[in-house]
This record gives structure tokens, sequence and C-alpha cells, in this order.
């Protein structure tokens, strides 16, 4: 693994297009460099998601597939932490008003679950307006015991 | 692969094999299509076969939701077999795995229908 680690920066970033194609390219991306960071198949699967969940929120919700804007993506590890930054350029997302989707009125919604999946899988998960727009979400996964 | 999808008829039941990932784009709007198709068909048992799917999203989940209520309203019934334990995991932890009929084995799962 050592060597391994030495070839992988410290931080990657990557500027990506508005399409579902950047959506498997960031989970892609970010599954590798959890795996060269050493987390096991169960945390690449939680790592891989929550990035997957986040870049659908960005491109879809966030850029609303527009070509002219770029999803912003950084991946960085840290000897404690494995932190995914993803960030958009729409118009904001009002995450604190998610229905509650293990409400017994929610459950047979067909969508609302995306964050509460992201928050289930990661440490940590924040949230941040951007100025002049856009939002940037920020998902950490300890490294702690590995 | 996105996801690849056969239905095959035992008896009175249509089962789905369904393999790979259930996600947002062409994953997700195939389940769909395929779905619908049956239900206006007239199809009233289906069983979805999910032992050879490796991943589900939201969306993925989103068209299982839909799909049960879909079935369920036309008057039909919607179960599933074989669940990954990572499929398994993900109904568990947003409380769906008690919503829909699951089972280990398509003899029994066939049988179940009534």
């Amino acid at each position: 693994m050592g060597e391994n680690s030495r070839q992988v920066p410290e931080t990657v970033e990557r500027f990506l297009d508005s399409t579902l194609e950047s959506v498997d390219n960031a989970e892609e991306l970010a599954v590798g460099a959890a795996r060269r960071a050493g987390f096991d198949d169960d945390d690449l699967m939680r790592i891989g998601m929550a990035v997957r969940e986040s870049m659908v929120n960005a491109v879809v919700h966030g850029n609303r597939y527009n070509a002219n804007k770029k999803v912003r993506l950084s991946v960085a590890k840290s000897p404690e932490r494995f932190t995914v930054r993803i960030a958009d350029e729409g118009e904001g997302f009002a995450y604190d008003h998610i229905p509650d989707p293990l409400a017994p009125e929610n459950i047979m919604r067909t969508s609302g679950r995306g964050i509460f999946l992201i928050r289930s899988f990661m440490d940590e998960f924040q949230v941040r307006r951007l100025k002049p727009g856009g939002t940037e979400v920020t998902l950490v996964k300890y490294m702690v015991s590995k | 692969m996105s996801i690849k999808l056969d239905v095959r008829q035992v008896g009175d039941v249509a089962v789905v094999d369904v393999a790979g990932r259930i996600i947002l784009g062409e994953g997700s709007s195939a389940l769909r299509d395929s779905l619908r198709d049956m239900v206006s068909k007239g199809q009233k048992k289906i069983l979805l076969n999910l032992g050879e799917v490796s991943y589900i999203d939201s969306s993925g989940i989103g068209e299982l939701v839909s799909g049960f209520t879909s079935v369920t309203n036309n008057g039909g019934q919607l179960k599933l077999l074989s669940l990954t334990k990572r499929v398994k995991d993900l109904l568990q932890i947003t409380k769906l795995y008690t919503v829909f009929d699951v089972h280990e084995s398509e003899a029994s799962a066939v049988r179940s229908f009534s």
C-alpha cells in the first residue's frame, strides 16, 4: 500500500459536465481513491452511493443538466479523514426542508431518499451555499481503526 | 452494463430476472417501462428476481416503490425474490423491507401468490 499511496495525490479535483455520465465518472473516481485509501468493500459501497446521490443532486436538481454549468468534484484524504466535496452552480436547494423519508406518510413516496442515504452512509455531511450561486456538499468518512 | 431484464412466465406468475444496476437513467427507466408494460397487459402477479442486482440507488428504490404501488392499484401483487445483502440492507434502512413481500426461494414465492 505504501507505494500506491505515494502515487496517489492527496487531493484530486475535477470539473465535470452536468450529465449522468459525470455521475458515473465521479463515483468511479471517488471509489478508486477510497479503495487506495484502504476502505473495505462495504465502506466503498457506502462512499460510492453517497457520491452518486450527491452528484445526481448537483447535476439534476442543481445545474438542471445545463451544459454551461459545471460540477466541481474534489477528493482528499488525510490520515484521519476521507473527504469528498461536490459543488454545483445551481440556484440552491432547501436541504433543511426535505420531508423525513422514514415518516409513515412518506414511506411510499417515490423520491426524497437521496439525502437520507448520504447521511446514513457518511460520518459527516455538510451543505454550504456558494456565492454568487451554487451549493457545495462535503462528505466525510473517518479513517479511524482501518 | 447498467441493467438487464428478462421476463419469463411460471404458471400465471411473471418472473422478471433483473441483473445489473438499478440507477437513475437507463436502469431505473428500463425497470419502469417493463413494469408498466406488464401492468398494461393485465399481468397481476409479478415476481422481481433481484438476485443479480449489484446496486440500487435512491432512484431505483423509487422505481421499486412506484412499481409496487402501480401493480397494487391495478389489483395485482408485486413481490421480491433473492435480495442481495446490500439491497436488503438498503430496504431495511429505508424501512421498505416490511412493505414488500420478500422471498428467498422462487418456488415458495410463486406458490405465495393468491
